[in-house]
């Protein structure tokens, strides 16, 4: 790896596989994240794609290939490399994953508090300027369970953001909010990204919001990059599989039926079984 | 919750903790009595122990004044050697008399000592000459109806000395209270 | 066909002996494990004790009414049924010593675990489970924060300090119950319930083995709980029954670990 490619992406994939028992859900799999870029991962649920967020984490290991962070290989670091790493890195859960027993101040002050020594006035400072940034401030004595979904979202995103990483992750960012609360979340990932200069990987099957504000698009499907681009690119694309997703097409590629045997055999068969038993 | 408020309520909870075994250890236990003060060890050897343990109370006058701290069988001898932990405040002279006695009819078995008259007192090492076993439930039955079989029926209700001759008559009604008062010696 | 179909229910049944055998010992192994993990991690807990203060609130302060309510019952209770068989042997005044002895080498430590496991146990063994299920432990692994750090060391240790001090508290009224029903009710000399209590507790053999029984008890439910709790399938259904088997597991665990201390503390 050169020093100018290093540089350039802070984030890199080469050649990953990975499985459980077997099943390999990821086969090779080649992505470079470039500084100050939002990156998308896009494919049909159970493709894999939050699987390559805790790769990039280190909250998994890879079975082949490797996973690089700022140039250092993720699954070969000793526990406090790794954690070192995270410290970087922001990621907002699917449900938010706010700590329940915590305020909304508390939530967002809790990284500032396990991992500097700042005195109580600044942490106040900065948790008040991070709710700012989220349109939450007045929010900020709530607990999360008096949040709405889109709230808690925002709450998470102020706290993945509390330590200004270089990394912000979001795992389904858009999944289960109104339209409304979609756009406000959209909007966020995308000046947030500029505001901080980081870099964003965003995991989502949200064809729409995600084209608005991505600079970059993977598209994966069964364990396999099956296409990549800007997307502009991709809408004039015509993989079959890009074409289906990106249109909402019900049959193609991805066939509406899991694998199957045969239909007429299925409805026979428990028949003729119970006949012979 | 404010972290003080809780911070109080696990002092409070502590500190009736710390409360609760001081309470138990002075007002229901013998931390007062015995058990950290200081003590002096002295052995008696036995024939027969009975069911006597380690930890046994040994009282003087019903007072507890020490425990066993250890029975040990002596093989030259065939006795049991049974070592008592006295405590420091009391002295006993050299010819003390120390018995296994039961406490009620079923209870655990203990240690008097009966003082005797000698100037000089006990020191720690020292042993115990003058010992009496335990009482053996069974044996003394058996000495009992021995001595009633042998005896004619009247002479056996003079020799126990008991008010119920009623129950002397028969031998296993009979109140063995009366009968351990008496230990039958040969 | 049909020793066939014998043989095959015989090799399921044979099969599911296997299995449950082998997921036991591969539970107690991952248990030994995060036990193992919460004792090296302790260090980096306790630089935030308040951690475990806060901890030491919700399952110690917490349980406290139920604890004592039950205490004051079981000590009356005992008073009475004791009354009962010892004034047939005419030594009733051996009712205080078999109170004391009752409540402070057995009732008391097993009792108070036996709640702590329904009452404390129960309400770790769900949060974490809910914690795992909403994805907070990953959060905070993300976040470099350790989840064994942050909150199964602190719980842990919450809980092996309230066990001893919930045990202390129970043995204690429970001899004030029978304090109550022995001396006022029934009539029991109090001279008599006190002194024969003092002269057969010993301070070291009854209250102090007592004492290490609840410690040692607190190490295991409070344990078993964290375990289930960050074991569980992260799904409404996993989380309920790993709640049950947190119940299950430590009071047979108390149980045995009761029968075990026992029977070495006697020989000691």
């Amino acid at each position: 790896m050169t020093p100018n490619t290093l540089a350039q992406n802070i984030v890199e994939i080469n050649n990953l596989s990975f499985g459980y028992k077997g099943r390999m859900l990821h086969q090779g799999i080649n992505m470079v994240f470039p500084r100050g870029k939002v990156v998308a991962i896009m494919g049909g649920s159970g493709s894999g794609k939050t699987t390559l967020l805790r790769l990039i984490g280190g909250q998994l290991k890879p079975s082949k290939g490797e996973a690089r962070v700022e140039g250092q290989i993720v699954h070969q670091q000793s526990r406090d490399g790794i954690y070192k790493l995270r410290r970087k890195m922001g990621m907002l859960f699917q449900q938010g994953a706010l700590f329940t027993d915590l305020s909304v101040y508390e939530n967002v002050a809790f990284p500032m508090r396990e991992h500097t020594d700042l005195p109580e006035s600044m942490i106040h400072d900065l948790v008040l300027m991070k709710l700012n940034a989220v349109g939450l401030r007045g929010a900020h004595k709530l607990m999360p369970t008096e949040l709405s979904g889109g709230m808690a979202r925002r709450v998470a995103l102020a706290r993945a953001i509390a330590l200004d990483p270089d990394i912000i992750m979001y795992d389904e960012p858009f999944a289960g909010l109104d339209p409304i609360s979609m756009g406000v979340i959209c909007d966020l990932i995308r000046t947030l990204n500029d505001a901080l200069g980081a870099t964003s990987i965003i995991v989502s099957h949200d064809v729409k919001e995600t084209f608005t504000i991505a600079d970059y698009v993977y598209f994966v499907a069964n364990g396999v990059v099956v296409a990549e681009g800007t997307p502009e690119d991709l809408r004039k694309s015509t993989l079959p599989f890009v074409h289906q997703f990106v249109h909402g097409e019900k049959d193609g590629p991805v066939p509406f039926h899991y694998a199957a045997g045969d239909y007429a055999q299925d409805l026979l068969g428990f028949e003729n079984a119970r006949q012979g038993a | 919750m404010e972290r003080t408020t809780i911070d109080l309520w696990v002092g409070i909870f502590v500190a009736l903790g710390l409360a609760a075994l001081l309470g138990l250890a002075m007002k229901v236990g013998n931390l007062t009595t015995s058990g950290i003060g200081e003590t002096y060890t002295v052995t008696a050897n036995f024939e027969n122990i009975g069911g006597l343990k380690p930890r046994a109370p040994v009282k003087s006058a019903g007072v507890v004044v020490g425990r066993v701290s250890d029975i040990t069988f002596d093989g030259t001898t065939f006795e049991a050697v049974v070592s008592l932990n006295i405590d420091k405040r009391y002295a006993f002279p050299k010819d003390t008399f120390a018995n296994i006695y039961t406490a009620g009819l079923l209870g655990e078995q203990y240690i008097g000592l009966e003082a005797g008259g000698d100037e000089v007192s006990l020191v720690s090492g020292d042993k115990i000459i003058q010992t009496q076993d335990a009482v053996v439930l069974e044996k003394m039955i058996s000495q009992f109806l021995y001595n009633k079989a042998s005896e004619s029926p009247e002479e056996g209700v003079a020799k126990t000395d008991t008010n119920s001759t009623k129950e002397a008559d028969d031998a296993l009604g009979s109140n063995p209270l009366d009968a351990m008062t008496q230990p039958a010696k040969p | 066909m049909i020793r066939s179909n014998i043989l095959v229910g015989l090799v399921r049944i044979l099969r599911k002996i296997g299995h449950n055998f082998s997921d036991r010992i591969w539970r107690l192994g991952a248990g030994a494990r995060l036990f193992g993990l919460t004792l090296a991690y302790s260090g980096e807990s306790f630089r935030r004790f308040h951690l475990t203060i806060r901890e030491v609130y919700f399952t110690g302060v917490m349980s406290l009414i139920i604890v004592l309510v039950s205490a004051f019952f079981v000590g009356m209770v005992l008073a009475l049924q004791g009354y009962y068989t010892l004034q047939k042997y005419g030594s009733s005044e051996a009712i205080g010593v078999l109170v004391a002895l009752s409540l402070l080498r057995e009732l008391g430590p097993v009792v108070t675990a036996l709640l702590f496991a329904g009452r404390a146990g129960t309400a770790i063994t769900a949060e974490i489970g809910l914690m795992k299920a909403t994805e907070q432990l990953s959060a905070m692994e993300m976040m470099a924060v350790s989840p064994i750090a942050r909150v199964v060391a602190p719980r842990f240790w919450a809980g092996v300090i309230a066990m001893p001090i919930l045990a202390t508290l129970f043995s204690m009224v429970g001899i004030l119950g029978g304090y109550l029903v022995a001396v006022p009710l029934i009539g029991v000399d109090a001279g008599a319930f006190w002194s024969q209590m003092q002269a057969n507790v010993d301070w070291r053999f009854d209250i102090l083995n007592g004492v290490i029984k609840s410690l040692v008890f607190g190490v295991a439910c409070t344990m078993i709980a964290l375990f289930e709790g960050y074991d569980a399938p992260p799904t409404a259904e996993g989380v309920s029954r790993a709640t049950t088997r947190t119940v299950v597991t430590s009071s047979l665990a108390v149980l045995g670990l009761d029968f075990a201390l026992t029977s070495f503390m006697i020989s000691m």
